[in-house]
């Protein structure tokens, strides 16, 4: 056998034993992170990292990084319409590219481009609005024709003769995939080499305050004090913030994805249609990665409805013929915290001290580095860092939406 | 697939259903004297638990009328199904 054809995966690094300790709570930490997925992770890193903030304890009710963090599609991108989207998701994709060597340790960072179909008149008229908006805002983008899709894709089924023909598409060649997992172990160990606890199977059951500033929060492993609290709980948000008296426009849905069983590599970059639900990408270890839109009803239980499946399905073989034959290995399904704008809700609340990370519904994994560094930025200094300035709770009493149904591309 | 006990056409495929969110969130009477914070409460807020959450469906592909559930959101039960009008009935999840 040469190296050309050594079996998928056979390239993956070996993974070390150990990296990070399980402590016991303290009593009193400087910060308390609720929520050890990948923006929990990220933004403790950041405060030790950016901010010198070390005395830092990140709480995870399950596992770290068990939730939507293992449960993503694992899309980079920051294709977004708006000048406000562009910019905390470019800043996020600039770090991305440099983030294998801050943090050390491999996470398979892989700009293998994206498209994003166009099957409609409309959709061809928002894409192209789309490219310009992005290229103003110095963000990659091109638009390309069908001919240009197959040849960036070949196994796109761009003939005019399907139910919902490919008309064009986006492409932004900067995009890609990461591995999800490796990318929330490679923040945890750096975090914790800076001093932060990581501390699993502690679920908060209530946040405590005085005079209206945050003073603890009650967990399953006892009471913990706390100077400032930063929430990352994504789909459980309005379960937390409500513990404050706090109400969130949010809605928590399941949002579904699939994968086959290993294949040879046949999918050279990512694609998405908005139009027909469905997203593409082939791991480095050769499934295919696919993901669906949200189911409609709000769901905590981690599962979503069959149809929902076999909808996403019809829909990638019309595109992918040539997944006829694959296999489905294994489906399952996250919570996502959907609001009223498809943007994310960053920054301070009415409690003193109490910070608000949540409402990237279908996005977040692409934001995780970019969201952890103004997050970590707004806590530290108790103010929105610029990038996430636009991203307030008060936006939907004033009117400021950030509408990004368009460019978020999972259908809500 | 989860069937959904419609209250005028019995247990039917949740895929006939169309889901309309929570229930029993009445227009307001006087719009126009709302403060921008009532009316953000109305236009973009909704309970959102982790639990038993009264919310509406419409039979779509039956019989086209709209109904009232309440539906534990751990687990997708639906521990109960009225008609539009009559009050939310005492569930235990």
């Amino acid at each position: 056998m040469t190296s050309s054809a050594q079996p998928p995966g056979a390239h993956l690094p070996e993974h070390p034993d150990f990296l990070w300790d399980d402590p016991e709570p303290k009593s009193s930490y400087d910060v308390v992170v609720v929520g050890g997925g990948g923006h929990g992770l990220a933004t403790a890193y950041y405060l030790a990292k950016v901010h010198g903030i070390t005395n830092v304890a990140v709480l995870e009710k399950g596992w770290l990084a068990g939730g939507n963090m293992a449960r993503n599609t694992t899309i980079i991108r920051s294709n977004y319409l708006w000048d406000e989207s562009s910019g905390i998701y470019e800043h996020s994709l600039k770090l991305w590219e440099g983030l294998e060597d801050d943090l050390g340790y491999p996470i398979l960072f892989d700009q293998r481009g994206v498209l994003n179909l166009a099957h409609s008149l409309q959709d061809v008229r928002d894409s192209v609005r789309r490219v310009n908006a992005n290229r103003l805002n110095g963000i990659d983008a091109e638009w390309v024709d069908p001919a240009g899709v197959k040849e960036i894709c070949p196994i796109v089924n761009t003939s005019p003769d399907v139910r919902y023909p490919v008309l064009g598409a986006t492409y932004q060649p900067r995009a890609g995939i990461a591995k999800h997992d490796y990318v929330a172990w490679g923040y945890a160990r750096a975090a914790h080499a800076m001093g932060v606890d990581l501390i699993q199977n502690c679920e908060v059951t209530g946040l405590e305050t005085s005079g209206g500033r945050i003073t603890a929060v009650e967990t399953s492993r006892g009471r913990i004090a706390a100077g400032k609290v930063a929430l990352c709980a994504a789909g459980h948000s309005s379960v937390l913030a409500k513990m404050v008296g706090l109400r969130l426009p949010l809605a928590s849905h399941p949002l579904q994805a699939l994968v086959s069983e290993l294949l040879e590599p046949v999918h050279p970059t990512v694609v998405m249609s908005n139009a027909v639900h469905v997203y593409v990408s082939q791991a480095h270890k050769g499934e295919l990665v696919m993901g669906a839109g949200i189911d409609s009803y709000n769901g905590y239980g981690q599962r979503g409805s069959f149809h929902i499946i076999e909808q996403q399905m019809s829909a990638a073989l019309e595109l992918f013929p040539v997944f006829a034959r694959a296999h489905l290995l294994r489906t399952w399904a996250g919570i996502v915290d959907v609001s009223p704008d498809a943007s994310p809700i960053v920054g301070l609340t009415p409690v003193g001290g109490l910070y608000l990370n949540c409402g990237w519904g279908t996005g977040g994994f692409k934001a995780t580095p970019g969201v952890g560094d103004c997050f970590a930025h707004t806590i530290a200094h108790d103010k929105p860092h610029p990038f996430n300035e636009p991203f307030t709770l008060e936006r939907f009493t004033t009117g400021a939406l950030v509408d990004e149904h368009g460019a978020a591309a999972v259908a809500h | 697939m989860q069937l959904i006990p419609c209250p005028w056409c019995g247990p039917r495929e949740e895929a006939e259903f169309h889901y309309g969110g929570q229930a029993h969130v009445a227009y307001p009477e006087d719009p126009a004297a709302l403060t921008d914070e009532q009316w953000a409460q109305y236009v973009f807020f909704r309970e959102n638990p982790s639990g038993p959450f009264a919310e509406r469906w419409s039979h779509h592909a039956g019989c086209r009328r709209w109904f009232n559930a309440v539906r534990d959101t751990r687990t997708h039960d639906l521990l109960a199904v009225y008609r539009v009008g009559e009050p939310m009935p005492e569930v235990t999840a």
